[in-house]
């Protein structure tokens, strides 16, 4: 069945594209065509592995940072009543305002960019964590103290457990939020990257390298959805019917 | 022992405990059997008293088996009782005591897939484990089905007899308490304090017989109004 669809989705391109008849929307083999050009030359490798780069840091940054600090936020009132407000504040920033204050801020070097990213990914990271932390069971946290647990020890093996459907989640939108992020941040301070080419084909009309980029790094996040974060999720729930 | 604050769970209350003995708590629902048990435990911390493990002021080693199992449910048997061993004891420890409540087969299982019975097997074994110094248990047979209550009973009280381990029992009831305890200790209502207590006469090889529990608790009836106005 996703065959088909895969295929009936070809299609209508082909369809469309040969109804244009322009160079708005070239047809799937030309795309295919500079797909592969792209690859071999080089260039589409190294851009897309820049992007990548600049993607796992700031998401493992905004993930890590994200965490602790919703986890403590979930277990402490009075710290969580009085960052509230600066969370609903860092949430509704629009990423672009971000973005264009930390280059304006830092110039246009790569920590910007990465601390642009983290800064809007992070807040997002830290709500979700926060409302997984806050409908943990008391029963297992009693249970643990009464055994004496280590803080290590209820971390791991009782708090986590809880928190992983909200990792996973925060992981999930986190992904598809940071890298449409990164291309901005890319598209406005850097030199390389997906953002980077993207501009410059869009400068030259270049509508067939636009949509061989774009199916390049979709693939790469379905690749990363299916090869870790699948196999993380069958690993951690096999405890379920 | 007394509860700070705007509401007082209990008042004046005293309770002495001697090594390896059987005490069953019984009284009325609301009483703060559960918040005695939670102070010893330490996990209630808002009260006015002294707790003593001879003579120092501190919380004995308990084993704490809750009205619910509180089970990991995504760890197994063996290691939900594994992760409540301290570092110093062998996970080698388990072993005899789950051939004792007839779990070995099944330590590898996830408590999803064990029926309420089972799990609370699997509670009892965990606190044994931990080797304390007072066992609390806290309605540990409620919600389960008479036979099933009933062999779970028996199996703890072997268990128990291999590892007399100083004994806390709330329950409500009282033909429960004559099967297992060597006293029993009857509760006020919230405030809570000790209304009287019994040393249970039965030989413990004479309590497997019905009739022989069933004609003390009717004498305790007939001989103690105060027992009767709690039941």
């Amino acid at each position: 069945m996703p065959a088909l669809s895969l295929l009936a989705f070809l299609a209508v391109w082909q369809g469309l594209a040969v109804y244009l008849n322009n160079g708005t929307l070239p047809t799937p083999e030309t795309v295919a065509r500079v797909f592969w050009l792209a690859c071999v030359t080089g260039q589409l490798p190294y851009n897309l592995s820049m992007t990548l780069l600049r993607l796992v840091v700031s998401f493992s940054i905004a993930m890590l940072l994200g965490c602790s600090i919703g986890i403590i936020l979930g277990r402490n009132k009075k710290l969580d009543a009085f960052f509230d407000n600066w969370l609903v504040i860092f949430l509704n920033i629009p990423a672009l305002v971000t973005i264009i204050l930390c280059y304006v801020w830092f110039g246009l070097v790569e920590s910007a960019a990465i601390l642009a990213v983290v800064i809007n990914k992070l807040p997002n990271v830290i709500v979700t964590i926060r409302e997984g932390t806050r409908t943990l069971d008391q029963d297992l946290l009693e249970m643990a103290r009464c055994y004496h647990f280590s803080k290590r020890k209820t971390l791991v093996h009782v708090i986590w457990p809880q928190l992983h459907p909200f990792v996973m989640g925060a992981t999930r939108s986190g992904l598809a939020l940071i890298w449409k992020i990164i291309l901005v941040v890319e598209l406005l301070g850097r030199s390389d990257g997906m953002g980077y080419q993207l501009h410059l084909f869009f400068q030259l009309f270049d509508v067939a390298s636009i949509l061989a980029y774009t199916i390049a790094f979709v693939a790469v996040i379905q690749l990363i959805e299916l090869l870790i974060l699948k196999p993380l999720d069958k690993k951690s729930l096999r405890w379920r019917r | 022992m007394e509860r700070a604050g705007h509401h007082t769970a209990i008042a004046d209350f005293r309770l002495l405990l001697k090594s390896g003995e059987f005490i069953c708590l019984v009284g009325p629902s609301g009483c703060g059997k559960t918040t005695l048990l939670n102070i010893i435990a330490g996990l209630d911390n808002d009260y006015e008293g002294d707790i003593l493990v001879g003579r120092q002021h501190t919380h004995p080693k308990i084993g704490y088996i809750f009205q619910n199992p509180r089970l990991l449910p995504w760890r197994t048997v063996r290691e939900n009782i594994e992760l409540a061993l301290d570092s110093r004891q062998s996970p080698a420890v388990i072993d005899p005591l789950l051939e004792v409540m007839q779990l070995t087969q099944s330590q590898h299982v996830y408590p999803e897939r064990l029926s309420l019975g089972m799990s609370r097997r699997v509670s009892i074994i965990r606190a044994f484990a931990v080797d304390p110094e007072v066992l609390l248990m806290d309605e540990p047979f409620v919600s389960l089905d008479a036979p099933t209550a009933r062999q779970v009973r028996e199996l703890l009280l072997k268990l128990w007899q291999a590892r007399p381990h100083t004994v806390l029992f709330v329950t409500h009831d009282l033909r429960e308490a004559i099967a297992l305890a060597d006293r029993i200790i009857f509760l006020s209502a919230a405030p809570m304090s000790v209304i009287s207590e019994i040393t249970v006469p039965i030989p413990r090889y004479e309590r497997h017989s019905e009739n022989a529990i069933e004609a003390f608790r009717r004498q305790l009836i007939n001989d103690c109004p105060e027992i009767r106005q709690l039941l």
